[in-house]
Formats: C-alpha cells, structure tokens, sequence
C-alpha cells in the first residue's frame, strides 16, 4: 500500500515536470474552465451544481467524443463564492485560452463584466449577475439566459395575483432577500409594482452574515402577515428559511422562492414544508436518455464526485442546463465558423445563436427537458417562461403552466439599467458583427 | 562573515540614526527595490503579477496601516476592514464626481476621507483600551458596512449595488479598468505602497512614533512626561486610516475592478490583523512578510498539487490549503510569538557574529 503510495506519488511528480513541455494545450481540443464552489457557507447549493456542470461535459467526452469530434478539456478551479479567489481562478485559466467562463457569483461577474471584452472570453451567467447583460447590444460579450431576476419577479407575482399582477392589490407581500446585490435588484421594480399597483411591500433582508440566524426576521413575518412572501436566498439562506418557515407555522401556500432552492433545502425542514413552491425553467428528475448516459458512462465509471441520489435534483439539472448552454454554444461556433477547435471569440457567437427548441432537446437525449430558448444578438437572455413548482414531501411536482414574464413593465426598467451602465462606465459601443439572419 | 558592520565608522548623528546603519542592509534595500521596479515588471507573466503580487502589496500596505495603529500604539482595531471600504467608496465617488481629475490624485485623498472617518471612532479610545476598544471599533466595522450596504448614494445608485470600477488613465495610459496592463497597475501600486512605507517607516523612527511607543508600554507614564493621550492616539488613528484607506482604494481600483460590501466584511478585518501579528507586532517589514504568509503562501500551496501531478480535486485543494495554512500559522507562531519581523531580526543577529557567536 505504502510502496503503491510512494510511486504513484513519484509518478505523478515525473509526470508534473513532464507536463508543463506539453500543457500548451494541443490544437485538438476546447479548454472550459467550470468556477465552482464545493467549500464555504454557499456549498451546499454549489455542490450541486457544480456536480451537473462536470458530468454533462464529461459524458459528451465519453460518449461523442467531445463536441464535433473536439475533446473538451473540463477543469473545475474552487472559488468558495469568494470574488477574491474568483479573480485568482480567472487568471489562472486566461492564459489557456477558455471559451467561455461561468462565474456562479454575482460578484465575480461584476468584476468579470469590464474584462470580457478586453480578454475576449465570453461570460455565461445563467439566470443571475446583471439584469441589464440581457441586452446584447450593450454586452456583447455578457449572456444571461433564460431570465433575469426582474422576469422571475414578474413571474412570481403574476402567478400570486391570479395570471396577473393587479390581482395584488391592497394585499401585504413580504421580501425576504439575500442583502446582496443579488437579492436587491429586484427591489426597484418591487416598489414600482407596489405603488402602481398598490400593495404593500415589507422587505426582510438577510445579511449574508446571518444567513443560518433568522429567527428576529421571521419574528416580524409573523407580525406583519404577509399575504405572499417572495423569497430571493442562496446558500445556507433557504434550508434556514423554510425551516423557519415551518417552525413559525407560516403557510405554504403563501410562500414562493426564486429559482435556487435545491430539493436538499426543502427536504431537510420535513413534512411541514409539504407545498412549498418555487420557480423553475427545467425539469427534475433523472428520467431522461443524457442523464442515464451521465450515470452510465460517468457516475457508474467513477469519473465523477457525484452521489447518485443527486442526480435529479433542481440544482444538479440546473448545472446540467447550463452545461447544456455551454455545449450548445460551441456546437453553434463550430456550425458557424467551420472551425473544429473555437476560440472565446467564436463561442461569442454561438451564444448569440443559440436556438434551443423542442426538437433540439429531443436530439439532445432531454425531451421535455425544458421550454425553448432563443438568444439573438439584442437579446442575450431570451426572457424564456418558467413554471411553478411545488414540493410533495418527496419530489417536486408541476403546479403551474408555463408563465411568461411581464415584459411590459420590465423591459423598460432594462432598457434603462443598461443605459445606466453604459453611460456611468463610458462604456464602449458595440463593434461586433452580428450573425443573426 | 559578510553580514558585518566592522570597519564601518558612524562619523555623524544622522549616521547613528539611520534606519540601516549598515551598508549591506543598504544594499538588501536598494536591491530589493531594483527587483521589485525593474525586474519584477519586466518578467513577471499577468497571472504572478494580478493574482500575486498587487494583492499582495495591498495587503502589506493595509498591514503597516493597521501595525501603527495596533503594533505601535496598542490600541487594537477590528475595523480595518470597514475603514479600507472607507477608502474605496470615496475614491469611487470622488472619481465618477470629477473624472478629469488625475486618478492618483482621488486615490490619495479617500485616504484623508478614510483618516476623518477613523478619528471619528477613535475618540473613545481616550477612555477605553484593549478588548473594549477593539468591541468599539467592531461597532464601527458593522455601522460602516451597512452604510456601504443601504446608502445607495455611495455607489451612484447602482443597480447592482457595487463600486463599478471606470477606465481611468494617466498620462495617456490606462491605469484603472479592463484596459490597464497588469504591469501598469502593479508599478502604480508599487509607487504608492513604496512612498507609504517609506513615510511610515519615517514617522515611526522619529517624534510621532516614539511617541506613540510611549504610550504603548505604559500610557500614564507618556502622560507624565508630558505626552497629551488625546492627540497621540487620535494622530495614530487618523494616520493609520489614512493608509489602510488608500490601501481599500488601491484594492477596488488596481484588484478587484468591482466591489459589492461584503468585499469590506468583518473577515478583511481578521485577515489584516492576521498579517500584522504573524509578520510581527511593531514592525512594518513585518506586515510584509505576513501579507507572504497570508497571501501568497496558499496561492502557492493550491499550484503545488497540479504542478506536481496529483489527481486531487479543486475542492479538495482549497481545503487542504486552508488546514495547511492554518497550521503553519501555528507553527510559526509557536516559533516565534512575536511574529516573523522578531526572526527576521534574530536572524540578523546571529549573522551578524557568524561564523564566531560569543
């Protein structure tokens, strides 16, 4: 045992200084760094995700050969959530030449907004970051798909008011948001909905700090009695607030989450929070032809961490989703430049072309997987409808038809997000050419 | 045997009172600065200089701010990381308020913004010392932090709620932004740090900082001989804040590119009063050799694993990074309680008589 140690320990040192010669990564194949975090306080929604992420990409090595007969290189660099240690991860995979990089923090991506441009390396924040990245006009090198927070917000209280938002009217709806920047863009259009529509808002912020200690905000849901409460959590936040939620007898049927919580959160409150609800673009389960490929050739050949109840979940098929994204991105660059091995420069425009419908999951192994999406070069989000989903005490179940966002009274808020940005930053016009047809 | 002072004659007083006396700790010096201006710049690759050595720098800099305050003067302060936040929300606002001013200009003055703040929450230090000054400024730390939070106005109403960090430039080239050259931002830093160093390294050997030492070790003695407490510790509040200030500013401005509050939270604080007592209480080439403990250590230690082609896993890495470091922490403090400066010193010392200890 000991010997075996002691020379694969060698082995791998010869390895090591063998390597650096040939790490100039060859011609034949497509470097995807995944930021991940498995460590910190946010692990427990990372891991997950970060778990989709790698196999969907290791399963498309083992079972195609990578994407159009390029192998893709997957290396996942640990950022804890941290934006510090986001920062040291981006320029430790810069000089390998990624295609694309997924922070998963809002932070990082704020910080990585300014550079993409510069460096030519493409940011894919799925469904978080900056709103305003929706617009490609202004980002052209930043893609948010498939909504922003403003759209789920729409979403959300479209579904509570009955198929529209005045259905709100003269109710109380409580926010209980994670006090970052995350949790607070959606505040701006909270308020205007409030005063146009007129109900009342109450906002619970949660400081990151206290994220597992809630119990002074849950004290004052339960004076003030919401009629709905909207919440907007990451990390330790949710498992907490739906145990308090339970523990505070607060009604299921009032609560409504954004898209984070994973089935682990809910479940670890118990029966009490049978009825939870949140919002949701993709389907759970493992019931569909990529992910048995995933077990099969991944999971079941010990390439990867995954535990294999995991595999389902909200948040493991969400880093599937999104890994599909990245997959779908390069295919496009590939079909568009005629290129095997793409740069940053080319998956740019992949993700401006990307064309997800019904179809193209079925080809994909993931019928039914989710709603179409379709990014153009003024659209970088595609605003796609989500559903709401509800929790049985054992899985999620669909509880509602797919709702689109209140483009109306959102869109004008990102145009004028966007042009905020732009104006604030001297932020430079956009001189890419457009692929769109 | 080569460390050695004999046949060096001290002719003047100034001479006696120089901060190197000797000649060979001239030339470390100079040398030391002709590494870090020419050769560094010049053959260090982005990643060694963004990832390494301007946080690095930074983090020294906010290290000999806070080893005034605590190391000299002995008044312990939880707040540094607020107050680098104090640093970089005024410089953001100076610059987006007036960008045709030069941006070193914005970067200098945040740090007197940050030095008016620190006074502020140093008044109660007169009445109060030790663990109830350090409970003061944690007062301090989390008022600040939810300014940084809930005042829109400090980031210009910005939806995502962070200091969007513009280009600015300097003679024609860019200094702040996507567009500046890691070696532009790594010499802007190292100038600023440098002079900072060198004007603390100043105070501390001359009136100010005898001063302060004063009412270190015992300050009803100062009293007595005349020191007035108010001033003294008020000054190494103002002059402290001041230099972890521009340190904060220098972080949002040549690091980070953008920063949301919780850049400036209570874990900053611990982590520079960290590099002050690992690199040495009272000693400001200690704060660099912390900011290498603290910082560029476990960059190094997460690049051996791959370097040396072991199959472990980022997570895994990150972890065994954070046990390793906490560890060596130990290990060195166990070595030397009063911190790296001491072993520096120790070992210069012995130098000194080597190769014939008496």
């Amino acid at each position: 045992m000991k010997r075996s140690l002691l020379k694969s320990l060698v082995g791998g040192i010869a390895l090591g200084l063998a390597l650096p010669a040939g790490a100039a990564l060859a011609d034949d194949s497509i470097y995807v760094p995944l930021f991940t975090y498995r460590t910190g306080p946010f692990a427990g929604s990372g891991t997950p995700i970060a778990d989709g992420m790698h196999d969907y990409l290791a399963m498309l090595n083992a079972r195609d050969g990578g994407i159009g007969g390029v192998k893709l290189v997957v290396d996942e660099c640990e950022t804890g959530y941290d934006t510090k240690k986001g920062l040291e991860c981006y320029d430790s995979v810069k000089p390998k030449n990624p295609v694309l990089v997924n922070p998963w923090s809002t932070g990082i991506t704020l910080s990585l907004i300014p550079k993409a441009a510069v460096d030519k390396i493409p940011i894919l924040s799925m469904a978080y970051g900056l709103s305003a990245s929706a617009k490609g006009d202004v980002f052209p090198w930043v893609f948010n798909p498939p909504a922003t927070y403003w759209d789920g917000l729409s979403e959300i209280l479209k579904s509570a008011g009955g198929g529209s938002i005045e259905g709100l009217k003269g109710k109380t709806v409580g926010y209980l948001y994670f006090d970052a920047g995350f949790g607070k863009e959606p505040i701006p259009l909270f308020q205007t909905l409030a005063k146009e529509i007129g109900f009342s808002l109450k906002l619970y912020p949660v400081a990151a700090a206290d994220m597992q200690n809630q119990s002074s905000k849950w004290l004052d849901i339960r004076r003030d009695k919401p009629d709905l409460l909207v919440m907007y959590g990451w990390g330790a936040m949710n498992p907490t607030a739906i145990k308090e939620a339970v523990k505070a007898e607060f009604p299921m049927d009032k609560f409504i989450s954004i898209w984070w919580p994973n089935d682990a959160d809910v479940a670890a409150a118990g029966d009490g929070a049978k009825g939870f609800r949140e919002l949701n673009w993709h389907a759970t389960g493992a019931n569909f032809p990529a992910l048995a490929d995933i077990q099969k050739l991944v999971i079941g050949t010990g390439q990867s961490q995954t535990p294999k109840d995991e595999v389902g979940s909200v948040l493991y098929n969400r880093g599937v989703y999104n890994s599909v994204l990245i997959a779908e991105a390069i295919a496009r660059a590939q079909a568009i430049t005629g290129k095997k091995a793409v740069t940053g420069e080319d998956v740019r425009r992949g993700l401006e072309n990307l064309d997800l419908d019904a179809a193209r999951f079925k080809a994909l192994g993931l019928e039914n997987f989710a709603g179409p999406l379709k990014t153009t070069c003024l659209d970088h989000n595609s605003h796609s409808a989500t559903f709401v989903q509800q929790w049985d005490g054992a899985k999620w179940v669909k509880a509602s038809d797919p709702i689109g966002p209140d483009t109306a009274r959102v869109r004008p808020l990102l145009d004028e997000a966007a042009a905020n940005y732009a104006q604030k930053n001297a932020w430079p016009v956009r001189s890419e050419v457009c692929d769109n047809k | 045997m080569f460390y050695r002072e004999a046949g060096q004659y001290k002719t003047t007083y100034a001479a006696d009172m120089a901060i190197f006396p000797i000649r060979q700790d001239r030339f470390g010096v100079a040398l030391i600065l002709f590494v870090a201006f020419v050769i560094i710049p010049a053959f260090g690759g982005p990643f060694f200089l963004n990832t390494m050595m301007i946080p690095f720098l930074i983090l020294s800099l906010a290290g000999i701010g806070l080893n005034l305050l605590t190391g000299y003067t002995d008044l312990l302060s939880l707040g540094t990381g607020a107050f680098m936040g104090v640093g970089a929300y005024a410089c953001y606002k100076l610059e987006t308020a007036f960008p045709q001013v030069n941006i070193l200009v914005w970067i200098v003055t945040s740090g007197f913004v940050s030095a008016a703040v620190g006074v502020a929450f140093g008044l109660p230090s007169l009445r109060i010392k030790g663990f109830y000054l350090a409970v003061a400024t944690l007062a301090a730390q989390f008022f600040l932090e939810w300014c940084f939070s809930r005042v829109p106005w400090l980031v210009n109403d910005n939806d995502s709620g962070a200091i969007e960090v513009p280009n600015a430039t300097l003679f024609g080239v860019f200094v702040t932004g996507p567009n500046a050259t890691p070696t532009t931002r790594y010499l802007v830093a190292l100038t600023i740090v440098a002079a900072l160093a060198w004007i603390a390294s100043n105070i501390v050997h001359g009136r100010i900082g005898r001063m302060w030492m004063a009412v270190r070790d015992m300050d009803i003695a100062a009293q007595l001989i005349g020191i007035r407490l108010l001033n003294a510790k008020l000054l190494a509040f103002a002059v402290s804040s001041f230099i972890v200030g521009v340190a904060g500013a220098l972080m949002v401005f040549l690091w980070l590119g953008a920063a949301e509050p919780a850049a400036f939270n209570i874990d900053l604080s611990f982590e520079i009063l960290f590099i002050v007592i690992i690199g040495g209480l009272g000693s400001i080439v200690g704060a660099f050799f912390g900011a290498t403990v603290m910082h560029l250590m476990p960059i190094a230690l997460r690049a051996l694993p791959p370097m040396v082609g072991l199959p472990i896993e980022a997570a895994r890495v990150d972890q065994l990074t954070t046990m390793i470091t906490g560890i060596l922490i130990v290990v060195f403090l166990i070595a030397e309680p009063h911190g790296l400066a001491r072993l520096w010193r120790t070992a210069k010392q012995k130098l000194r008589v080597w190769p014939f200890p008496y």
